[in-house]
């Protein structure tokens, strides 16, 4: 334990998922998640932070059981944890943001069988101390947050003209109202945020060279 | 003439690499090789090359939508001046030149940001400009409703160079017919300006309109069970609908010269057709089943060949489906390829509510599949040839 809390080491587990092996636009982990709740900007931001919660959790929770868990029901072992957990975002979102909760439906459940989690439970917490899974935690759902967040903003931006629910775009702009503009009815289907998501992958590509494949 | 060449030879060294423009080095050479046939030779391999290139085959497609470009701008003039009651009273030249002038902004556009896009790319990624979009941004224009806003266009024309052809590489490269990609992305993203009845006929709020002025297509018509259009309008072109699209004659007129000149498939054009007959003569023999709604049993038992010279059928089956990189490339695949996208374009037409045109959505579709169709006619040659091989050994 002599080493700092925040350590050059600890620090690239939080930074490594933003960009070089980011859970979604490079490991591809958690897309359906990323098409699904992201028409809107709001949505995109609770399902962050849910995920962040219960991965993070989850993560230390298995970590400080990884030396009890028997090989082989590791996975029940840590479905039954990463259950728990969701259950209890789900209700603390029943809770506080009842509006979001309905908008989220099945997927709040469905974080459960989100491959992000149960990679990161397998391929590091059952072989890191707690800290270090917290920050691993920390760090790759803050990964799949922030492409889930910039998806949400253009897609709530360009579809529906607002953002957070608040109108960006001035309502005297659109054809209906004798001016220009119109949303982009594709952008809030899922389709578009599948390209929206490729089209991030091109750009984060093409800025960092090393994670172009042959 | 001599000037033009003179300019861009004097030029030339300006553009070299290390020189002040190099960074027009692909513009330089893209329009210089655009006006005249380059003098570079091939340093190894083949020596002799077919005087077509590329740049040659897109200016002889571009010339053969000129006909459906120029009557598609005299019968926005003609719907136009039908709509407010004075046809009789105009002349041709006014009636053209209305036309005219709504219809060229929109190819301006298509041309500016298309090629505008093109280049960009060009100078980042360092290769010459690729010639593809001389055609595309032709083909734009002509299916989109004469009213569709300029910055839509503009839109949807970014989207289909860059989504729909750069991301996979440039010309030649892409999976989906680029002009198809732009129109789907607007059917999709901007409905209300791309379908219903008030799209297709440039008018003013404050034009008035004659009395019974609809201002539908012959095909959302149809789909409510009024077959009201003459044949020799629909052939001719006289009716409302994308600019390009509605003459079955002057796009004939194209397919003459794309057939001519073998830039065309006749294969393809052939059995588009062919599947859209088939596939109206199917419906014909249902149009009397029970259960049918009475709108439904009109648009089923309509002349299986209105379908051809209705709508979009024939400018997707001579233009769009015969683009050589998203059609099948094996002869026998173009067969299928093509009876399919008939085929199914009458099906989306008539049967799906939701579409009033097939022909974009069958032809995407099949683009999807074409390189499948290719795989199995390959895998079907190499199996026959193998146990030829085998029965003979």
């Amino acid at each position: 334990m002599s080493e700092p809390l925040f350590s050059k080491k600890n620090l690239k587990l939080l930074s490594d998922p933003l960009n070089d092996s980011n859970p979604i636009t490079v490991q591809v982990l958690g897309i359906c998640s990323a098409l699904a709740v992201t028409a809107q900007l709001k949505p995109s931001i609770v399902m962050t932070i849910s995920v962040m919660a219960v991965l993070a959790f989850a993560n230390v929770i298995i970590s400080l059981l990884r030396n009890t868990i028997p090989n082989r029901i590791r996975i029940i072992v840590q479905l039954v944890v990463i259950a728990a957990l969701v259950i209890l975002v789900d209700q603390v979102l029943r809770a506080y943001v009842y509006d979001v909760s309905k908008q989220l439906s099945v997927f709040v459940g469905l974080i459960i069988t989100n491959c992000i989690i149960m990679g990161r439970l397998e391929a590091f917490a059952l072989g890191n101390r707690p800290w270090q899974s917290f920050l691993d935690g920390i760090g790759n759902a803050a990964g799949y947050g922030f492409i889930l967040i910039v998806v949400g903003f253009f897609r709530e931006l360009l579809g529906s003209g607002s953002l957070l629910g608040y109108k960006i775009i001035p309502e005297s702009w659109y054809i209906v109202n004798g001016g220009f503009y119109e949303n982009n009815g594709l952008m809030v289907l899922s389709p578009m945020a599948l390209i929206v998501v490729g089209v991030i992958i091109w750009v984060q590509r093409s800025r960092n060279r090393k994670l172009i494949e042959d | 003439m001599k000037f033009i060449k003179n300019f861009f030879e004097r030029t030339e060294p300006l553009v070299q690499k290390g020189a002040k423009y190099h960074w027009l080095n692909s513009v330089h050479d893209g329009f210089f090789t655009f006006l005249y046939t380059p003098k570079t030779t091939s340093k190894t391999g083949t020596h002799i090359h077919d005087y077509i290139d590329l740049k040659r085959t897109m200016s002889i497609v571009v010339l053969s939508v000129v006909p459906a470009l120029l009557f598609g701008m005299y019968n926005v003039g003609v719907q136009h001046f039908k709509a407010i009651g004075e046809l009789a009273s105009t002349g041709f030249f006014d009636i053209f030149l209305f036309g005219l002038i709504k219809v060229l902004p929109i190819v301006i556009v298509s041309y500016g940001v298309g090629l505008g896009i093109e280049f960009v790319f060009a100078q980042l990624r360092g290769h010459e400009i690729q010639e593809g979009f001389l055609v595309s941004g032709m083909l734009i224009p002509l299916i989109m409703p004469v009213n569709t806003p300029l910055w839509m266009i503009a839109v949807a024309t970014a989207f289909a160079v860059v989504l729909g052809k750069e991301v996979f590489g440039g010309t030649g490269m892409n999976i989906w017919n680029p002009a198809l990609v732009a129109r789907a992305f607007l059917f999709f993203a901007y409905p209300a300006q791309m379908s219903g009845d008030s799209v297709w006929i440039a008018l003013k709020d404050t034009d008035k309109v004659v009395d019974g002025f609809s201002g539908a297509t012959p095909m959302a018509d149809a789909a409510a069970g009024h077959l009201n259009y003459s044949v020799a309008d629909a052939f001719f072109g006289f009716i409302p609908g994308s600019i390009g699209e509605t003459s079955t004659l002057a796009i004939l007129i194209g397919a003459v010269l794309l057939i001519i000149t073998g830039i065309g498939s006749w294969k393809i054009m052939v059995s588009t057709i062919a599947g859209g007959a088939v596939m109206g003569l199917i419906l014909n023999a249902f149009a009397g089943s029970a259960g049918l709604s009475p709108e439904v049993a009109t648009y089923f038992s309509m002349p299986f060949w209105h379908h051809l010279i209705l709508g979009g059928f024939m400018f997707g089956a001579i233009f769009m489906a015969t683009d050589p990189v998203s059609a099948s490339q094996t002869e026998k695949g173009k067969w299928i390829y093509g009876f399919l996208i008939g085929i199914l374009a009458i099906i989306i037409r008539v049967i799906n509510p939701a579409f009033p045109e097939g022909m974009m959505l069958a032809i995407l579709l099949m683009n999807t599949f074409a390189p499948l169709i290719d795989h199995y006619v390959v895998a079907g040659h190499v199996k026959r040839r193998t146990k030829r091989a085998k029965v003979s050994a």
